[in-house]
């Protein structure tokens, strides 16, 4: 008996063919279900968001008038008048710019600060307390689920308007952020310079201070740096619940159409932003890079 | 065995070893202390100029603790129908909000990564205006988008699509540019276009990436959705702050409790999801 090669070859072509047809086919069909649950899932979203595509088509040339009205008159002959105009409450802005940037500075050292002492407290691989780890472990949960600005109006009325709930409210979220994150770093240490260090006779603190601190100490200041500017944007929106900042005045102006002041102070919160993270990464990388990582 | 437990002539052969390591360094000393003094000054500072008075705070702490007796036992009475549309309502806009940013981003990214986009003026152009529309935060969308479209949650929806079209935009395009160059020149060899280039080479790349970050988003939407209502802008927030103003405390703790489950569920489910579509949990 003989074989025909040429018909082996085709048979296996076949047979490959038929397999990568059934491959791309199973592919399809998990990609076409999954865009299926995705549609159905925002066809429900868009009926209980009240997603009306008239109003949004109408809406939508109002979007471009509206940042056209908000753009200040600077003529070329006037210039400097002109922006002297647009930045007509500029020293009060800018207070409320540096009250907002101290709003999330304070806030920020106060999270960092608990939520340093807490973290080794829900790490694993040095505290073996399962049950305070647990309680801790959970308080921070709760400290990072609950929105900053939720803790903001209830301090808002337990203190009374003014930056200092602002800066609780950003300190609690920050302990819980902060606290997990401290506590990942901690958790994924080498722990020989831990056991050298006990062998000494070091007790626990000791063995933080000589053998943990010094593994982590640049990645804690790093993931600190980051939050400030998370925080540096929180805080810029504090103010419409009245707890402290520029938000106050940029709520007011957009709430009572007060055009140009709404560009000009939404040019300094952008700016702000925008050198504040610049400043942050340069400097996280000055550290990172100066502990060779 | 502790260097304070020595002494005598073996503590000074120890000390006279290891010169280096026992030598106090003064410079670095000064530095850090100079460091912290800076930090440390500046945060009294900010106490100060803030106006944080300990007895302001104390008189706060004892009416936060009325305040918290009065959250228990937590309660919807009448209102719990309500709420849940509420809370529908804050998912729904986390959802929205994060697909129409999603999509919006995904043929812009092109146009700010460096190895699609030629032009330099183009690439800057989008990246600014990324820069632009993340450096202003979620709920002061929503104050313009209210004054665009009006109240209720559409304005939210909007809103959040727009500060999320900043981060994914930026986002994306670094996905585009770290995707392997073997890939595109793969598919350049057979003579494709740049349309081509770009859908057989590059998004395969980077498709599981930007649904892990599209998910990861929306958890974090479903959070910030949670307040949007409070400048009007749709969702639970709105019963939230009216509770808060009426100081109908168990109804604001079991609103709480209620976002609390919620984003418990949905980081839940979303992380399976994520698992289940990528294969391998992807760090993005």
């Amino acid at each position: 008996m003989t074989v025909d090669t040429a018909d082996v070859t085709r048979q296996r072509a076949i047979l490959l063919l038929r397999d990568y047809k059934a491959a791309v086919r199973s592919k399809r069909i998990r990609a076409a279900l999954l865009a299926a649950a995705v549609l159905i899932c925002a066809v429900a979203a868009a009926w209980s968001g009240e997603v009306d595509v008239k109003k949004f088509v109408e809406g939508l040339p109002r979007f471009g008038s509206y940042f056209r009205d908000i753009m200040p008159t600077l003529r070329p002959a006037t210039f400097w008048s002109d922006v002297a105009e647009w930045y007509w409450n500029f020293p009060t802005w800018i207070e409320l710019l540096l009250e907002t940037l101290l709003v999330a500075y304070v806030g920020t050292l106060t999270g960092a600060t608990v939520g340093f002492a807490l973290c080794f407290l829900t790490s694993a691989n040095i505290f073996r307390n399962h049950v305070v780890a647990f309680v801790v472990k959970r308080t921070l949960e709760f400290c990072r689920t609950v929105p900053d600005i939720v803790f903001a109006l209830l301090f808002v009325y337990a203190i009374g308007l003014g930056p200092v709930p602002g800066v609780l409210a950003i300190a609690i979220h920050t302990v819980g952020a902060l606290g997990k994150q401290f506590a990942e770093v901690v958790e994924n240490i080498d722990l020989k310079p831990v056991e050298g260090l006990r062998s000494t006779g070091a007790n626990w603190v000791e063995q933080i201070r000589f053998a943990v601190l010094p593994q982590v100490m640049s990645n804690f200041v790093s993931y600190v740096l980051l939050r400030f500017e998370i925080n540096v944007r929180g805080a810029t929106v504090m103010g419409f619940v009245g707890a402290g900042g520029i938000g106050k005045e940029l709520l007011s102006s957009i709430r009572q159409f007060y055009y140009s002041d709404v560009s000009a102070i939404l040019l300094m919160v952008i700016a702000t932003v925008f050198v504040i993270d610049l400043l942050t990464e340069r400097l996280r990388h000055r550290l990172l890079g100066l502990t060779g990582h | 065995m502790r260097l304070q437990n020595i002494d005598g002539p073996e503590r000074e052969r120890i000390l006279a070893s290891y010169p280096k390591v026992f030598a106090p360094d003064y410079g670095r000393r000064a530095a850090t202390i100079l460091a912290t003094a800076g930090i440390v000054g500046l945060f009294v500072f900010g106490l100060v100029w803030l106006g944080f008075s300990p007895s302001a705070l104390l008189r706060g702490v004892s009416r936060l603790g009325i305040i918290l007796q009065a959250m228990f036992p937590p309660t919807a009475g009448q209102q719990l129908p309500v709420y849940i549309t509420a809370l529908g309502q804050t998912l729904s806009i986390a959802f929205l909000g994060t697909m129409l940013a999603a999509a919006l981003a995904f043929p812009l990214a092109f146009f700010a990564a460096k190895n699609v986009a030629g032009m330099w003026v183009v690439r800057f152009l989008t990246k600014r205006s990324f820069d632009v529309m993340r450096g202003i935060d979620t709920l002061i969308w929503a104050l313009i988008f209210i004054n665009v479209v009006g109240l209720g949650p559409f304005s939210g929806i909007l809103a959040v699509a727009m500060s999320d079209l900043g981060s994914f935009g930026k986002l994306f395009s670094e996905a585009i540019e770290t995707a392997s160059r073997k890939q595109v020149e793969g598919v350049l060899s057979t003579g494709a276009s740049k349309v081509q280039e770009v859908r057989f080479a590059i998004i395969p790349q980077v498709l599981p990436i930007f649904l892990s970050q599209v998910l990861y988003y929306f958890e974090s939407n479903v959070r910030s959705a949670t307040v949007i209502g409070i400048v009007g802008a749709g969702g639970i927030g709105l019963y939230l702050s009216n509770e808060i103003s009426q100081q109908s405390w168990d109804h604001v703790s079991f609103i709480i409790l209620m976002i609390l489950g919620t984003v418990a569920a949905i980081d839940f489910v979303s992380a399976r999801v994520r698992r289940s579509i990528i294969g391998m949990p992807v760090r993005a």
